[in-house]
């Protein structure tokens, strides 16, 4: 690889700008796409890969090709600066996800019980705005709080984020869909809320709550 | 994990080592590292990052450190069909491709 090809692919990473580097195996020549325009066979594997988040091998032209997407690390956006977030937060982190962790209530949300976590200060529906989440992002509403987390899981509805979690027992839950069906939102919406949240692997402890709930992205997010 | 190998391959480089990468880019069978994960070696002999379960980290390090001096980079194709991949103790019978290029 070129030092001025690593470069590149580095700066638009920390502009968290989706790339593709494409390497011709034969000899090792790289480009990086959308920044070089490429044939029609090589542009179109790039889209693929981005699309789907996976690597990719073809032929072009009789030249065998490694297609490796570079998109932006998944989110994660915990609603509740609470115990489970305490364990979930590195959790999270050492899977790969940009964790942020949203909690207006700032005894809770401390540098000194998260850190070197992102912290939102802001009501979880206008921090929840802001955040704007896309397909890439996962979010988990931990406050048990009417108050906190439905603005959150409002606005969590309302987007394309591929897994909404919510914190809470059947019986919680069963009152939150009264109240987010009040907000106007349908059955299918609220059917995308994983709840109560993780996946049943009987946990007890903070750790493994936040494991059940890191399972469950992770099986959402590999399409299981 | 990926992203991570591409800033230690440009710090270690910016430190002035040398640095060959290497990445897998085709798996079969039962694989330990997905497609795209990556192994980084400098000359110097520090290694960061795997391609496997480590059971052919040793072979493509040396591959590295070949790579590294011809600037050539390599495929390199383990597998329970290739008598090499026993050599190297690839005995969780799955099949892999590497690419081992030099950062310059």
């Amino acid at each position: 690889m070129k030092l001025s090809l690593l470069a590149s692919l580095r700066a638009a990473r920390a502009a968290g700008r989706p790339v593709v580097l494409l390497t011709r195996l034969s000899d090792g020549h790289q480009c990086l796409w959308p920044d070089e325009a490429l044939p029609g066979a090589l542009a179109e594997a790039a889209q693929a890969a981005l699309d789907s988040d996976r690597t990719a091998n073809i032929e072009s032209e009789g030249e065998a090709w490694f297609v490796q997407p570079h998109n932006p690390p998944l989110r994660l956006v915990i609603v509740g600066a609470v115990h489970v977030a305490q364990a979930l937060a590195p959790m999270a982190a050492g899977m790969g996800f940009d964790v942020t962790i949203v909690d207006p209530r700032r005894a809770f949300a401390t540098e000194e019980r998260f850190a070197g976590v992102t912290l939102n200060h802001e009501w979880p529906d206008e921090a929840m705005t802001a955040l704007s989440p896309d397909t890439r992002t996962a979010i988990v509403t931990l406050t048990h709080d009417p108050k906190l987390d439905d603005p959150a899981l409002d606005v969590a509805l309302k987007s394309p984020a591929f897994y909404i979690g919510a914190l809470g027992s059947r019986r919680t839950h069963a009152k939150r869909v009264d109240r987010l069906k009040e907000l106007g939102h349908g059955d299918a919406a609220i059917a995308r809320i994983a709840a109560p949240v993780g996946l049943d692997i009987g946990a007890v402890t903070a750790p493994e709550i936040a494991l059940s709930i890191m399972a469950q992205v992770v099986a959402r997010r590999r399409g299981k | 994990m990926t992203e991570d190998m591409l800033e230690t391959a440009a710090a270690w480089a910016e430190a002035g080592e040398q640095v060959a990468i290497a990445t897998v880019v085709e798996t079969w069978g039962s694989s330990p590292r997905p497609a795209g994960s990556m192994l980084v070696v400098t000359a110097s002999g520090r290694m960061a990052g795997s391609v496997s379960g480590g059971c052919i980290e040793g072979a493509v390090a040396e591959v590295a450190q070949e790579t590294m001096r011809t600037g050539q980079p390599q495929l390199l194709d383990f597998g329970i069909s290739d008598e090499r991949a026993w050599e190297v103790g690839l005995a969780c019978g799955g099949k892999l491709k590497v690419f081992v290029e030099k950062l310059a």
